[in-house]
């Protein structure tokens, strides 16, 4: 593996996917737009991804790259999945605006 | 490392997840093959590969499989039977539903096959890797089962919110096995467990915190408060049959891995304690009282499995070998008990699901007395009257609990019990104590493998009621592995 | 073996017969079924003691029969065993004997009812589990049984259950008994967890092994919470609101289960529990003072009940309550000896107030009864041995059983005495007047056929006058005659249960037993006065009383006397204060401010549920955050 650059230090790149993370989080929480929502999703799985790859260049490993392509390629089954429920929500109400959906409650 | 390839008997050991896959896609391929009229066939077709996957994980031999990947045992080999037999019961609530909707499609059973396979990878893992890929698999087949009947709105809400908030879940324990995976230096559970045994373990502190985010992602899952919230929403919005499968095996599949954890990261686990308590207690509570409210009755058994889920995080508070039987024993009585009663509820409901009401039951004993007696059977087994699975489900969980020396957690369980025998009585004196209303539409009798449903589940909990001891044995040998 | 298992599963095989068959049978095929299984168990359990030797002073020591083990695994070891010894005998005799007696009434009195059949499936599965709770050799057959007879209780509780209230008070009943049953599992768990079996004799031979004084405070514990299941079962002080609702159901259900058989489980389970709670003095002083209290103020609520059938009920509940003061003082086989008069005269009062609602189509009140001496004079002479027994008129049983009771309560504390004495007189009054007022001067209720009161026996017959019951209702009225005079001179329980609850030693002070009959006579004389000779008189007598007593008279209504408030602050009191505010605002405000707290709580918790998928997503992130946070400063991370 070639050597990252000594200026920057790991904990850079755990702070950066920590933000990245909570960025993801406060996405889900604050967007109104399902697929901006499901992308938040997205975002928090990179962040993820992120923190496998740092620990696993850390600690001189393969198992951290490996996992971060199941990741991936788990994200893609989701998304296959996710987006075809947004599809049948948007057909069945025309909308995809996500604090219109709150018909079941109490 | 030398390269090894997998022996013969550890494919022998993954058996029941191979079956239930190439069934699946078999299911998958003859639909796209078959015409219309063949479409009855894929129920037996599941329900012998379901079967057939039960031979297989209850012959299996224990041991690793795949690089210790895996790990058979006797915990993993009771859940396993467990989910598969889950995965049986909802195949025959569900096909006379399926009929009824006029939805009978060949996903519908390779998404069942599909989702047990992933609760299998889940609750016979040994590595991070296997836990994330199973919930997965095990996942994303039920969201899209969730919102199965894709016309129906209801359907479609419970299959987004199940769907969004679920991967949102998932992403948090994924952060957090990120973070043990660094902390420890491994992914795989046997190492974890040694390293975090041994002298040069990490800050307690920073693994509790990676500890806390996975059990962040399970509790979700168990529909454990604070993360219930989702549940009452989708197994009120999902088809009937699908509610009652939630409801009984991701909800198991999570449970084993949450013993698993517990038992691999030792004084971690420990930290995660107080936590645990507190999640049990706010479980009960929420679940009880909230279902007091309902007038719903799939909602209302909702309410009841997160009061359920309560009952049984404070087995696994209680973190002993016996905990550990109780959780399996309980989960294994619970899971009959719900299935059975969604099946009565999936056959009261009628098409489209118009009959869903508590006032709905009012008279049914009148109507269809066996129908009536079953739910009566598995009302009271929630209660937890003896002689039935629930009495000694509860027995164990609360023992394990004194114990452990959780008295107030022992103390405020009993009481909550006592607070859901109520919203339970009422169905009860709905379905004996009312006339049916006027007017009330014409009930058809139940289809053949609904009643097969119905009464196996029926004879599930009265077995575990009266000699309990045939799985509990089983259990408390499976737990001291 | 003697194949003891026999005894409750007969009647189980009378359930499923009728319960699965029922439907399709003939009403005497079912009534042969029903009574049949209950007859076919008594004689068992004749041939059973006789066998153990019960009648020639046999079984000093309990005989047990183990069946097989039910649950073994290293958390626990039970086995399904049942056990007899003395104690066991007398229930086993009280419970198949009055309990056949009842059958046989009830087909009578059912005649007329819809869901025949499944009133009879109930009442069997109800025999069932009261012996196994009998039979039962360890804890746990024993709370199997306890919660099965409530079950039972709640269905034929609710039998009517067209009628609003009848499901009301079917869901009082199990709701406050589970309160119970939550003490008594816990009582259970900690059995477990300190003597680490549930078997009785394994149990009480490890608690016989202490010294009193160590572990006192577990057996405290123990006990209270044994206390707290029979307060619920027995209907004592604060959980006895259940049982006068449980009179909606038929009436001889109130006889069976409401009066001689279920309620007094919790008796039972006392005298069972015996070495435990004799480890406690503590334990057994509440167990005597909850009983007091209970029986006490019980006997003042029954002074102003008009409903025939409540008067029984706060009867019952004032006699349980003698009989948890006898367990409390130590007198344990007074206690039993109650019980089984007690199952005698009160099953006898029930049915004979349910011969009397029968014979007045179905009318309860008894302002509108009255005269029935002319109509129905078995049931009238039947009833009067009943209410002389329960009042203690001497040498029949109920004064042999009571007295034994004052007289143990007076060695312990001579106040308990006191009140004991007291409240005789309160039951010899208020028996003494619903038996004046329902067969003496003339008949008030209404004449034709309308006669529909609000009582839920009703049968609607459409007879004008009242008429005299069938003979499968008077046959058990003169046996459980003859048993209310002379039972205790058949079975003499305290010597019999010497074995295993010493009798005490030393002379009984007479004048205790002299004074406690004066007050049941003088309870008895005073009702006669008000009800029957006082109404009668002419209006130149009553001049001369003039003050209280023109106030008192009246022609029709004698409960006039209450309206006057003349009597004393106590009949006022006991409406106005304990019955109201007791009962009716203070504990069931209570049960009812619980159930509006729930709600309460249920719909703050419904808010929190607002359907949006972004306030779901808040709750998942401050959930983790708070967990997150807690273990993070907890270890020093954050």
């Amino acid at each position: 593996m070639p050597a990252l650059p000594a200026a920057v230090p790991l904990s850079w790149y755990l702070t950066l996917s920590a933000f990245l993370f909570v960025l993801g989080v406060a996405g889900f929480l604050f967007r109104r737009n399902i697929i901006t929502v499901f992308m938040s999703i997205e975002l928090m799985l990179n962040a993820v991804n992120l923190t496998f790859i740092t620990f696993s260049y850390k600690l001189q490993q393969v198992d951290g790259h490996i996992f971060s392509f199941f990741v991936m390629v788990v994200a893609a089954a989701e998304a296959a999945v996710g987006l075809a429920i947004i599809l049948t929500v948007f057909k069945n109400r025309q909308t995809l605006e996500i604090d219109e959906l709150d018909s079941l409650k109490n | 490392m030398p390269v090894s390839f997998p022996a013969g008997v550890e494919y022998l050991r993954i058996l029941p997840e191979i079956i239930l896959t190439l069934a699946g896609v078999l299911i998958m391929l003859l639909e796209a093959v078959w015409s219309d009229q063949r479409r009855t066939v894929f129920a037996p077709i599941s329900l012998a590969a379901l079967a057939a996957a039960l031979w297989a994980a209850m012959a299996s031999s224990y041991g690793p499989a795949f690089s210790s990947m895996l790990a058979i045992g006797g915990s993993a080999t009771f859940f396993r039977a467990l989910v598969i037999v889950v995965g049986l019961l909802a195949v025959l609530a569900s096909s006379e539903y399926l009929t009824r909707e006029r939805a009978n499609g060949a996903e519908y059973y390779a998404l069942i096959l599909f989702s047990v396979v992933g609760q299998c990878v889940m609750v016979a893992a040994n590595d991070l890797l296997m836990v994330f890929v199973g919930l997965e698999i095990a996942s994303i087949a039920s969201y899209v089962l969730a919102g199965y009947l894709r016309d129906d709105p209801r359907n479609n809400e419970a299959a987004l919110k199940y769907f969004l908030l679920g991967s949102f879940a998932t992403a948090f324990l994924l952060y957090g096995v990120a973070w043990m995976y660094g902390l420890t230096g491994s992914t795989n559970l046997s190492i974890i467990r040694e390293v975090l045994l041994s002298s040069g373990a990490p800050s307690l502190g920073l693994t509790g915190v990676a500890a806390a985010l996975i059990f962040v992602g399970l509790a979700f899952k168990i529909s454990a408060a604070p993360f219930q919230i989702w549940a009452p929403d989708v197994y009120q919005g999902a088809p009937a049959p699908v509610s009652a499968f939630l409801s009984a095996g991701p909800k198991a599949a999570a449970f084993a891995v949450l013993v698993i954890f517990m038992v691999h990261f030792g004084a971690t686990a420990e930290q995660l304690q107080p936590v645990l308590w507190a999640c049990a207690l706010a479980s009960m509570v929420i679940g009880n009282f909230a279902a007091i409210q309902q007038s719903n009755i799939k909602r209302l058994l909702a309410y009841s499995s997160i009061a359920h889920a309560g009952y049984v995080l404070v087995a696994v508070t209680a973190n002993s070998e016996i905990g550990a039987a109780a959780v399996m024993f309980y989960m294994a009585a619970y899971a009959l008990t719900n299935i059975g009663a969604f099946a009565v509820v999936t056959h009261v409901a009628r098409k489209g699901e118009r009959f869903v009401s508590m006032s709905d039951f009012a008279g049914l004993s009148r109507r269809q007395p066996a129908m009536a007696a079953m739910l009566a059977l598995f009302l009271l087994s929630l209660i937890g009257v003896p002689l039935t699975g629930g009495f000694f489900g509860k027995f164990y969980i609360f023992k394990a609990a004194l114990d452990s020396h959780l008295v107030w957690l022992t103390v405020l369980g009993l009481l909550n019990s006592a607070v859901a025998a109520y919203y339970y009585l009422r169905v009860l004196v709905l379905m004996y104590f009312h006339e049916p209303g006027e007017g009330a539409e014409e009930l058809p009798a139940a289809g053949a493998s609904l009643q097969i449903a119905v009464y196996a589940c029926a004879i599930g909990t009265l077995v575990l009621g009266i000699l309990p001891d045939w799985v509990l044995d089983y259990a408390s040998k499976a737990a001291l592995k | 073996m003697l194949q003891l298992w026999l005894i409750p599963v007969l009647p189980l095989v009378g359930f499923l017969l009728n319960g699965l068959l029922g439907r399709r049978l003939s009403k005497p095929v079912v009534n042969v079924i029903a009574c049949g299984s209950v007859l076919l168990s008594f004689l068992w359990v004749l041939k059973s003691l006789n066998a153990l030797g019960v009648f020639s002073g046999g079984l000093e020591e309990a005989y047990k029969e183990h069946y097989f083990t039910w649950i073994q695994s290293g958390m626990l070891n039970i086995s399904v065993d049942f056990a007899v010894d003395r104690l066991t005998a007398v229930m086993l005799m009280i419970v198949t004997g009055i309990g056949f007696l009842i059958h046989v009434y009830a087909t009578g009195y059912m005649a007329h009812e819809g869901g025949y059949y499944r009133f009879f499936a109930y009442l069997n599965l109800f025999m069932f589990f009261m012996l196994v709770l009998v039979l039962g050799a360890n804890f746990l057959l024993l709370f199997i049984g306890w919660e099965g007879v409530g079950l039972c209780s709640y269905l034929l509780i609710g039998f009517y259950f067209l009628e609003k209230f009848a499901t009301d008070a079917a869901n009082k009943a199990f709701i406050v008994n589970r309160i119970g049953d939550f003490g008594f599992s816990l009582a259970v768990f900690l059995v477990v967890i300190h003597f680490g079996t549930l078997d009785f004799t394994a149990v009480f031979e490890k608690v016989n092994a202490m010294p009193v004084e160590s572990a006192a405070g577990w057996m405290t514990a123990i006990s209270l919470l044994l206390l707290v299941g029979a307060t619920g079962k027995s209907a004592q002080i604060p959980l006895y609101v259940w049982l006068p609702d449980a009179m909606a159901g038929p009436t001889p259900v109130s006889a069976l289960i409401h009066a001689a058989t279920m309620v007094t489980a919790g008796v039972y389970m006392v005298a069972r529990s015996a070495p435990i709670f004799l480890h406690s003095a503590h334990a057994l002083d509440i167990v005597a003072i909850v009983g007091l209290a209970t029986a006490f103020f019980a006997a003042t609520i029954g002074l102003a009940q008009t409903d025939i059938k409540k008067v029984y009920a706060y009867s019952t509940v004032s006699q349980l309550g003698y009989m948890f003061v006898g367990l409390g003082v130590g007198a344990f086989s007074a206690g039993i000896f109650h019980v089984m008069t007690h199952a005698f005269f009160k099953a006898l009062l029930f049915l004979g107030a349910g011969s009397v609602i029968h014979a007045c189509s179905g009318e309860q009140d008894m302002r509108f009864m009255g005269g029935l001496r002319k109509y129905t004079p078995i049931t009238m002479y039947t009833l009067a041995a009943a209410t002389l027994a329960i009042a203690g008129f001497p040498g029949l049983s109920g004064a042999a059983s009571k007295d034994l009771i004052l007289e143990a309560a007076y060695e312990h504390a001579p106040w308990m005495y006191w009140v004991g004495v007291v409240t005789a007189g309160m039951t010899a009054f208020y028996v003494g007047r619903a038996f004046c007022m329902t067969f003496f001067g003339e008949y008030r209720g209404k004449p034709a056929a309308k006669a529909h009161g609000h009582g839920h026996d009703d049968h609607a017959h459409g007879h004008g006058t009242p008429h005299e019951s069938p003979a499968s209702m008077w046959i058990p009225l003169v046996v459980l005659a003859v048993l209310s005079l002379a039972g205790h001179r058949f079975f003499p329980i305290p010597a019999f249960l010497e074995p295993i609850f010493p009798l005490h030693e030393g002379e009984p002070e007479h004048w205790l037993e002299y004074v406690a009959t004066a007050f049941g006579l003088g309870g008895l004389a005073l009702a006669y006065l008000f009800y029957v000779v006082s109404p009668g008189l002419p209006d130149s007598i009553a001049s001369t009383f003039r003050g209280p007593y023109r106030l008192i008279y009246n022609k029709y209504f004698v409960d006039e006397l209450y309206d006057s408030a003349v009597i004393t602050p106590t009949i006022e009191g006991s409406r106005a204060l304990l019955w109201r505010v007791v009962d009716a605002r203070g504990i069931d405000g209570l049960v009812n401010g619980v159930g509006t707290t729930a709600r309460g709580v249920g719909a703050v918790l419904r808010r929190m549920q607002s359907g949006s998928i972004r306030s779901y997503a808040a709750w998942v992130v401050l959930g983790s955050i708070a967990i997150v946070a807690y273990i993070g400063f907890r270890g020093g991370v954050l």
